[in-house]
Order: structure tokens, then sequence, then C-alpha cells
């Protein structure tokens, strides 16, 4: 009796480790400068300085939250305004949609964080074990000193960096030379501490051991992108009709494929591109480098694996000419994404330039609609919450205009007159009155536009105004 | 050194034995994960019946070793914000009380702080927004027309010790005759005066009658609503000659009110609110848009 019938195996299949090999080319060397340039952007930009005057950060970009502002350099968000970062994600989800419908998983192979680095870190695992046979021998080995010392160090490599994207984020969040500082004497905030020792983690176990499985069982946009690509998208794929029969090219009838697993090797998710589009394909192109080498080796035409679409696969197996890339690229479906991303943007930015630097909400008290005063003249109340994005204080100034006399007034003995402080919201209580028996007093509602402006400081002259319209509630018949 | 191609083995995987409509249950073991996430989360939850409150028993639950409870733990919550607030509230108390509304760090605390008092304390007869039940005795805050005065020092002491209740000896006191009820006037003379009262209000009256009502209203009213009928703040009279009626003001509803009289009452709040709160609530009745 063989083991399967009498004890049932275990049914949990235990990763297979992926030691990729070390490859030259184009799409390495694109990828090198890619990542050089991501990691610089993020560690970088938080130290960036943007004066801003006294009172507010000069740090570029900043998530103030406890201030509740966003800062990204001459632009500052208040959180009412939070539809310019929902605009932006709209633009970051139209702009995935249409690199993939047009090149396919670009943002998985050059982009996106994991890949990044996971990149990063086997670069690492490189430089302290060796190429791939290297470390294929060291995995293989048992526990000795070479190996424990070897992965100790690659391990403490891996947290420094862990650390680093840790430290990195949280920059982000508050002004970054403070924060370093109080990070260094042990002063900062626990949450900036137990913010970092997360990710600090994660970065770790991602990027050192789960790896590609993040791709493949955690992430959900490969599976997503799938509904993105069609048949004129750019992917990379095998030359088939070109590559077999696969063997030893001293035999007649074989393809140009040598099969001498160079295209497995390189791959950082472990797969053989060979059998074809497969969801575990972050379409990186290190394929393509080691392959094109190889073909250059034993002296065959290039591009045995490359980007192509699967139309050009089917042109290409009847023997017809592919459509060029810009062909593909330039379609109906990308077209339409273009539109949309660049309407939205250009939306944002008409938006960003138009928006003033006060703004105000009103709030018409409704308990009761309206008031009798011992005269028999009738009082509307209002709430109006005026912003001063200024970077000083302001006095703002009240008046109306509407088809019916109303006299307005504030509690208080300022007259209509408020100081706003720089960078805050207030709250100020305005009263409408409309005289005993006049045209607002008598309507059931009256149309009413509150205007406020801006009369700036002894320095700052200012005409700047905005205005809100509303409804004052009359008696009615 | 080349990967092999790994071939997959089919595998029987052991049944439950159940079949339903031929479809059967597999009897796969469960992911290692998922077994070991389960585990830590029974460890975990021994350590927390240990450390916190976890069982209901007969009579209460198990304490845990910290003795940690959600009441102890609001308490702290307010404790602290009652501490925070002490230095404020303290110089809510020191302060004039006339110089409260031209004050903007003591009015700032004083109206959110009132807001929420008078919601909780007031609003059931003065509604929560403050506009009181009209033609039902509840007055309106919101409006420029006071019984007792609007001005700081007479809202604090109107709330301090109420109106015409038995419990505050310092209670704000009057009390209007039953003109009808008691027998003092005449239904005639009732009538005259209600259509007095109508002519000096500016609504639609009955001239001779008002004109002998002239004589019943000097009599009779004027003592506590003025000759003019003005009305008089020092006993709560209110103004006749005004848009404001705490009770209404038509016919019907005046000659009511001349017939049985009204004796509107208001607890004492020196009992249940400290003198901070009841000089908070009072700023924030004060600023609503009557205050003088």
């Amino acid at each position: 009796m063989t083991t399967p019938d009498t004890e049932p195996q275990s049914l949990y299949a235990a990763r297979e480790p992926i030691f990729p090999r070390r490859v030259k080319g184009n799409f390495r060397t694109l990828k090198w400068w890619l990542m050089g340039f991501m990691l610089a952007a993020y560690y970088i930009t938080p130290w960036i300085r943007w004066d801003r005057g006294p009172l507010l950060p000069d740090q570029a970009v900043l998530m103030d939250m406890a201030g509740r502002r966003f800062f990204f350099f001459m632009i500052e968000i208040w959180p009412y305004e939070f539809y310019f970062v929902a605009g932006l994600l709209i633009m970051a989800g139209l702009g995935l949609f249409l690199f993939t419908s047009a090149a396919g998983r670009v943002w998985c192979g050059y982009a996106c964080p994991q890949t990044v680095w996971t990149d990063l870190f086997i670069l690492v695992e490189r430089w302290i074990e060796g190429d791939r046979n290297a470390r294929i021998r060291l995995h293989r080995q048992p526990w000795n000193w070479e190996k424990l010392l070897k992965n100790a160090t690659k391990w403490m490599v891996w947290l420094m960096i862990g650390l680093a994207t840790g430290g990195a984020w949280v920059f982000y969040f508050t002004d970054a030379p403070t924060l370093l500082s109080n990070l260094l004497h042990g002063t900062a905030h626990p949450v900036a501490y137990i913010t970092m020792a997360i990710l600090t983690a994660t970065t770790f176990f991602f990027g050192g051991f789960a790896r590609e499985q993040i791709c493949i069982y955690a992430c959900p946009w490969p599976r997503i992108q799938a509904a993105m690509m069609d048949e004129d998208t750019l992917t990379i794929a095998y030359r088939e009709w070109r590559g077999e029969p696969r063997g030893k090219q001293n035999v007649a009838g074989n393809g140009d494929c040598i099969d001498c697993m160079a295209c497995v090797n390189v791959c950082p998710m472990g797969i053989d591109i060979r059998n074809g589009q497969q969801m575990a394909c972050i379409t990186c192109g290190l394929c393509i480098d080691a392959c094109n080498d190889m073909m250059d080796k034993i002296g065959k035409p290039r591009d045995l694996i490359s980007y192509m679409a699967l139309t050009d696969e089917t042109r290409e197996r009847a023997g017809e000419k592919p459509k060029s890339v810009w062909a593909h690229v330039f379609r109906p479906r990308t077209i339409m994404y273009t539109t949309l991303w660049s309407g939205v943007g250009v939306a944002l930015i008409v938006a960003l330039f138009v928006r003033a630097d006060i703004d105000v909400n009103v709030t018409p008290v409704r308990n009761p609609q309206y008031v009798t005063l011992s005269d028999g003249s009738i009082r509307n109340t209002y709430d109006l919450r005026l912003r001063n994005k200024h970077g000083e204080d302001r006095w703002f100034t009240f008046s109306a205009t509407s088809d019916a006399t109303f006299v307005l007034s504030m509690d208080g003995d300022q007259g209509l007159k408020v100081r706003v402080p720089a960078n805050e919201t207030k709250t100020q209580r305005l009263f409408v009155t409309a005289p005993k028996d006049s045209a607002g007093a008598l309507a059931e509602r009256t149309p009413i536009r509150f205007w406020i402006q801006d009369i700036g400081t002894d320095d700052i002259p200012s005409t700047e105004r905005v205005s809100h319209d509303t409804v004052f509630f009359g008696k009615g018949k | 050194m080349c990967a092999k191609q790994v071939k997959k083995v089919e595998r029987e995987v052991p049944t439950t034995g159940h079949t339903w409509d031929g479809i059967q249950e597999f009897d796969n073991p469960m992911p290692r994960w998922w077994v070991w996430v389960f585990y830590a989360c029974i460890v975990w939850g021994i350590g927390y019946t240990i450390a916190y409150p976890a069982w209901p028993l007969i009579n209460g639950h198990t304490q845990g070793i910290y003795g940690s409870t959600e009441r102890a733990n609001v308490e702290a919550d307010i404790k602290a914000f009652d501490d925070a607030n002490a230095p404020i509230k303290a110089k809510l108390v020191a302060a004039d009380l006339a110089s409260i509304p031209s004050n903007d760090e003591l009015k700032t605390f004083a109206v959110s702080a009132g807001a929420s008092i008078f919601k909780n304390n007031c609003a059931q007869c003065h509604g929560s927004g403050a506009a009181g039940v009209q033609g039902k005795g509840y007055p309106n805050l919101l409006d420029n027309d006071w019984l007792w005065g609007g001005d700081m020092e007479a809202i604090h002491t109107t709330i301090t010790h109420g109106i015409r209740n038995t419990t505050d000896p310092d209670a704000r006191l009057s009390e209007m005759p039953k003109f009808g009820a008691d027998g003092i006037l005449e239904k005639d003379q009732i009538n005259q005066v209600v259509e007095h009262v109508l002519a000096i209000s500016g609504q639609e009256h009955d001239a001779t009658l008002a004109a002998a009502g002239v004589t019943v209203f000097a009599e009779n009213c004027a003592a506590c609503h003025g000759p003019e009928g003005k009305g008089d703040r020092t006993l709560g009279a209110p103004n006749l000659t005004d848009a404001i009626w705490l009770y209404g003001g038509d016919r019907a509803t005046l000659t009511y009110t001349v017939t049985n009289a009204r004796y509107g009452v208001m607890p004492a709040w020196n009992t249940r609110l400290s003198e901070d709160e009841i000089r908070a609530v009072a700023t924030y009745v004060h600023s609503l848009g009557g205050g003088e």
C-alpha cells in the first residue's frame, strides 16, 4: 500500500523559494532608473522646504492631521475641499485604467511599491549571498556559521531598509526635522514609533519573505486588471510560433527556443512566460532582457519574448505584418480614458485657481423659522461659517441683496464686522430683520443673497468678496 | 539545473460522507495560517478573561485583575474635562456679569457650555430652539421682549431663583387677580377692557367699548401694566401694546386671561445648577438675539 491511501498528505503547499538570476538589458536598466527615482522621491520629498510665512508649516508636502490641512507646495487644501483629493484619486484610478489598457500591468512591473521594494531586497540579497546559484547552494546547505552570518547580515540590512521606509512615511505627517530630532531623542509621539514599527515589520516581511505571494494571493489588482485588458493591449508574450518546438539548435525542425531556462531563472515571480499569459506575471520585462541576451549569443534575431498584443500574435503567426505600437496605444478605449483623465485634471486645476481665499457656509436657523419682535417685525437667524485662508487675521463685513428690505444685525457691539483669525474658521450668528408688514415679513419665503467682504487689514487692503444664496422666511399668508 | 515542470498529483481528498444532489463535501484541513490564528485567538481570549471583565454571572460579572470598568473610564473622562475647564469656570464666576458678553474668551466658552445646559434643562419648556411655546405661556427667549428684564443681571436672577415657585423665597413673584372669576369686574367691564387692550395693541376693535374700557383699565390694570399698558418689568407685567403675546392676543384669549388670570411658574435653578452653569446658560440666552 502506498502512503496516500493510509494517511492523508498535508494539503498545505509550502512556498517554493525563488532565486532570480541577475540580468542585464534595456528593461533592467529602465527598472534601475525608475527604482532610483521613486525611492529618492519617497525619501527626499518630506525634506523639501517651502516658505509659507510664520504661522504655517514650511514643509512642502505635509498631511497635517492635527491642524486638519493638506499642504502641497503652493497648494493648501482644507478639509471641506477634500474633493480635490477625491479628484486626484479618480485621476489615479483612470490613469491606471489608461496604462493597463494600453500597456498591460506596467504598474505592477515597474511602479508598485511591492515590486520596487522587493527588487531592492533582492539586490541586497545578491550583494550578500551572491547570484542565483550561490543562493541556491546556501539555501540547501545545512545551517552553519557562514549561512547564519550571511542570513543575519541580510536580515539586518532589510530591517534597516524597513526602518527607513517606515521612518520616511511618518515624516509626511509632521514637520520632518523636528520629528527626526524627537525620534532620535526618544521624545516623539508614540503613534510615530508604532507606525514606524508596523511599517518596518510589513516592509521586512513583504519585501523579504512574502514577495510574489503578495501579488498572487493578497493583491486584488491583478485580478481587476484582466478586465482592463483586451486583444490590443501590449503585454509580454513568448512567440510560440517561432520558438517551438524548443530544444537543441543543431536538431533540424526545432524552433529558436533552446530551452535554456534563462527567462524562468530571472523571473522574480518564478513563472515560465512560455506557458502564456498568466495571473502571476507582473510584466517586469526581465525575461525579455534574459532572452535577448541569449538570442544574441546564439546569433538568432531578438524578441523571441517581447511586448506585443494578442492581435499581433495571430497576425505574425499568419505571416502578416503586426500593427505598430502606436496603433495599439491609440485606440478608442485609451483615447476615452485619456479624455476622461484630462477632463478631471483640467476641472481640478480650474477649481484650484478660481477658489477664493475666503469662504462662507450659511446655515439658516430653522428652529424656529422666524421670530416676531415686539414691534411686529420678523427676524430670521443664520449661522455663518467664515473661513479665512490668509496667513493673517482679517476683518469681514456683511451685506445682503434681496428684492425686499432687510436690516442686518449681529450680537455684540462691533457692528457688522467680525475678525476671523488667520487660517481659521469662525462661526458668526447673523440676524436679518424684515420691518413690520414689509414685503419680506409678509411673504412666505424671500430669496436673499449674503455678501461677505474681506476688508483686509491696515497693511493689506482687500476687496475680495464671496456670496451665498439662501432664503428668508416670513409669516406667509 | 533546469527547473522541472512539476506534475501536480491528483490526490483523493477525503469527504465527510455528506452528499446533497450528488455534491460531496470535501474534508479539507484548514489552512495552516488559519489554524494558528485560531489558536492565537484562544490564547488571547484567555488573557483577556484574566485581565478584563468578561463573563456574566448571576449577580454581576467577572472583574478581571485590572478592575477596569467602562463606568470608571467615563468618570475619569468627565473629571478630565472638568479639570480642564476649571480655570475658565472660575474666571466666569469671578467676572462681572454684564461684562461677560463682551469678553471673547468667556463668551465663547459660556455660549457653548450654556447651549448644552439649555438643551438638558430648559428645552423642556422653552423648546430646543429657545422659541418657547407660542400661546401656551412658555416665553420665547429669542425676541426682544422680556417680562422680568433681558440684561445679564436680570436673566441671571430669573434663572437662579425662578418665577412664582414655592421653593425659593427669592423667586420673582407677582400675581394677576382673577378679575372675572373672583367677581372684581362685571362681564361688561371685562368686554370693555378687552376692547381697550385690542385698541392699544393696534388690533381691530370696537371703538365705543374700547373708550369705555379706558376707565376700567386705569382703575384695575394700570397699577401693574402701566397707564399706557407698557407693562412693568419689576412685576413681570407684560407690555400689552407690542406684537408679542405670551398666551395669545385675540379677543377670546384676552377675555379668558382677564377673567381667570395667568400664573406662569419657573423653578429655581440654583438647587440644580452650579453658579458657573447658571452664568453660562444666562450668557447663552443673552446671545440668542434679544439680550439687552
